[in-house]
C-alpha cells in the first residue's frame, strides 16, 4: 500500500472537510455581524471584526441563484458542464457544477431547489497520485 | 494644488497583434502620439505612470523612456486588472491635481496572451470544470444571468449590445475589427458560456494609449482649444457582498465609483452625453447601464431595445465599438476609452461623431476588483 491509499481522498476546497461520518462545506459565521463566508481570512471581511469567526457545518440545500452553461473551457477541460451560484439555505453562497439536469435555459429556472451532493472529483488526481472529494449540487424537486 | 487638470494630449495605437513590437516600443509610440498631440516633447514630462498587466513585472514604464528620452523623470509601473490603464491616468491626475507637477504622462500598454483568461485556482488538481467555471466568459455569463433572474433580461438582448457595438466599430479605424455583425449572426456564433456566444467575448489584442495630463497652469499658458478638462476621477474596489468572490462582483465596485465621480463633478447623471464602458463581455453592459445610473434598476433591456445607447440616441454608449470590437488589450483599455472620448467633446470623432457632446464617462472595472470611473468635458 503506498502512503496516499492509507491517506484516503483529499478535500478538492479547503472548506470540504472529510473528518466527520460524511463529508460536509465547513462555513465560517462572524457573530458580530453574521456574514458568513467559506474561505477563510484575518479579519471578518463585512464589518472588520477581529476573532469574531466561528466554524459551522453548512446545510446542503439551496437555492440556483446564477448559472452559465459552459461550452468551451480551458484545454482538456470536458464540456458542456453547468457552471451555478448556488445560495445555501443559511446564506452561504457556493459555486458548483449542477448535475442531473439539462443543460438548456428551460431547465435551469432561477431559485430552483438544488442539494449539494459530494463525490469523487470527476477522476481528477494529483501528481501523488492522491484521489479528491468535491461537491455538486443537483436539483432537489 | 491645481485648481482644474486637464488632457492636453492623448492619442492611441490602432488595436491588434504585434507580435514584433516589445511592450515598450507600442507604449513609446502612444506617448510620443500623445505628446505630438500636446505639442510638448519628453522634455516638459516631470513624471510618468505605466499601466500594464502583462509588462507589469518588467519595468516597463522605464523601458518605455528608454525609447522615447532617458530624462531620468519619477517613473511608476502599475497594474490593476483591467482597470490598468484608467489607474495610470488617474495617478497622473493626482500628481498634477496635488501640485507637486504641472506635466504628467500616463501610457497603458499591453501585448496579451493567446487564449481564454481566467483565475484558476489550484489545490493540487485543476478545478475548473469541476466547480463550475473561473473563465471569464462563464463569469460575466453569470453575472448576465444574475440580472435575467431578477428582470427577464434575455439572451436576446445581451446580443444586441454587440451587434450595436459591431456597428458602431465599422466606423472607427482604430478598432480592430470593422464589420457588422447581424443579431441572427450574434446568436448563432459559437456558444462559449451562455448567454454569451464568441461574437459577444470582447478581442484579445495588442494596444497602447497615452494621454499628456497638465495643470490648470500650463494648460492657460498652452491655450485651451483642444484641452479636456477632468471633472472627476474615482476609484473603487469591491465592497462586502455576500456572494463575493464565489461570484465575482462586478457591480458594487462600479456603483461606488460612478457615484463617487457624479459627486465629484457636481452633475446629474442625466447630463452625460456619451459614455466608454467596461463591455468585456455583452452580457457587462447592461449592468453597467445601471451601475453607470443611465437608467434605473432593471432598466437596461429596454435602453438597448429601444436604440437608447446607439449612436443617434439619448446616451450613446461605446461609440468606438468598444471592448467587444475595438479590442480590449488590458492595460490600454482605460486609457482608450479617455481617447474616444476625448475626440468626441473636440468634434473630431469623425463619422462616429456624437452631436452635441458636452460631458463624456469613462468606465473599467477588473475583478478582484478595480473600477474607475472617469468624466471629462470640453474646456
Ligand atoms: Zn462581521
Amino acid at each position: 500500500m503506498t502512503q496516499t491509499d492509507t491517506l484516503g481522498p483529499r478535500p478538492a476546497l479547503p472548506w470540504i472537510r472529510l473528518d466527520g461520518p460524511e463529508p460536509f462545506v465547513e462555513g465560517r459565521l462572524c457573530r458580530a455581524c453574521g456574514a458568513r463566508t467559506a474561505a477563510t481570512h484575518l479579519a471578518c471581511p463585512a464589518c472588520g471584526a477581529r476573532d469574531s469567526i466561528e466554524t459551522y457545518r453548512a446545510p446542503t440545500t439551496g437555492k440556483l441563484h446564477a448559472y452559465s452553461i459552459v461550452r468551451r473551457s480551458y484545454p482538456g477541460v470536458p464540456v458542456p458542464f453547468i457552471s451555478a451560484i448556488v445560495d445555501l439555505d443559511d446564506g452561504l453562497t457556493l459555486k458548483g457544477n449542477l448535475i442531473n439536469v439539462a443543460a438548456e435555459p428551460e431547465a435551469l429556472p432561477v431559485g430552483m431547489p438544488v442539494r449539494m451532493v459530494f463525490g469523487d472529483a470527476l477522476g481528477r488526481t494529483d501528481k501523488d497520485g492522491a484521489s479528491y472529494v468535491a461537491f455538486f449540487f443537483e436539483p432537489s424537486a | 494644488m491645481s485648481e482644474n487638470v486637464y488632457i492636453l494630449g492623448i492619442d492611441m495605437l490602432k488595436f491588434g497583434k504585434y507580435p514584433d513590437r516589445t511592450f515598450a516600443q507600442l507604449g513609446g509610440e502612444a506617448a510620443l502620439l500623445a505628446l505630438d498631440d500636446a505639442g510638448l516633447s519628453v522634455h516638459d514630462v516631470q513624471a510618468m505612470y505605466c499601466g500594464s498587466v502583462f509588462g507589469a513585472y518588467d519595468m516597463t514604464g522605464q523601458a518605455i523612456m528608454r525609447e522615447i528620452g532617458q530624462t531620468g523623470i519619477p517613473v511608476t509601473n502599475i497594474s490593476n486588472a483591467c482597470a490598468t490603464g484608467a489607474s495610470a491616468f488617474r495617478e497622473a491626475w493626482i500628481a498634477v491635481k496635488s501640485g507637486l507637477y504641472d506635466v504628467v504622462l500616463a501610457v497603458g500598454v499591453e501585448k496579451m496572451p493567446r487564449g481564454m483568461l481566467g483565475a484558476g485556482h489550484e489545490t493540487g488538481i485543476s478545478l475548473e470544470g469541476l466547480f463550475g467555471s473561473a473563465s471569464m466568459p462563464a463569469v460575466f455569463a453569470e453575472s448576465g444571468m444574475e440580472h435575467a433572474g431578477k428582470y427577464g433580461t434575455t439572451f436576446e438582448q445581451f446580443a444586441k449590445v454587440s451587434v450595436k457595438n459591431h456597428h458602431h466599430s465599422t466606423m472607427n479605424p482604430k478598432a480592430v475589427y470593422q464589420k457588422e455583425t447581424p443579431l441572427e449572426e450574434v446568436m448563432g456564433s459559437e456558444m462559449i458560456a451562455y448567454p454569451n456566444t464568441k461574437l459577444m467575448c470582447s478581442v484579445n489584442v495588442d494596444g497602447s494609449a497615452a494621454a499628456v495630463v497638465v495643470s490648470e497652469k500650463k494648460a492657460r499658458e498652452l491655450g485651451l482649444t483642444r484641452a479636456i478638462r477632468v471633472l472627476a476621477s474615482a476609484l473603487a474596489s469591491d465592497p462586502w457582498n455576500p456572494r463575493n468572490p464565489i461570484m465575482p462582483d462586478v457591480n458594487g465596485c462600479t456603483q461606488l465609483a460612478a457615484k463617487s465621480a457624479y459627486e465629484q463633478a457636481g452633475i446629474d447623471p442625466r447630463d452625460v452625453s456619451l459614455v466608454e464602458l467596461h463591455d468585456c463581455f455583452a452580457t457587462a453592459e447592461l449592468l453597467h447601464y445601471e451601475n453607470l445610473q443611465l437608467c434605473g434598476l432593471g432598466e437596461a433591456g429596454r435602453l438597448i431595445d429601444e436604440g437608447v445607447t446607439a449612436l443617434g440616441g439619448r446616451v450613446p454608449v461605446n461609440v468606438s465599438g468598444g471592448l467587444l470590437s475595438k479590442g480590449h488589450p488590458l492595460g490600454a483599455t482605460g486609457i482608450a476609452n479617455m481617447y474616444e472620448v476625448a475626440l468626441h467633446l473636440r468634434g473630431e470623432a469623425g463619422a462616429r461623431q456624437v452631436q452635441g457632446a458636452r460631458i463624456g464617462l469613462t468606465h473599467v472595472v477588473g475583478l478582484g476588483t478595480a473600477s474607475a470611473v472617469h468624466l471629462f468635458e470640453k474646456a
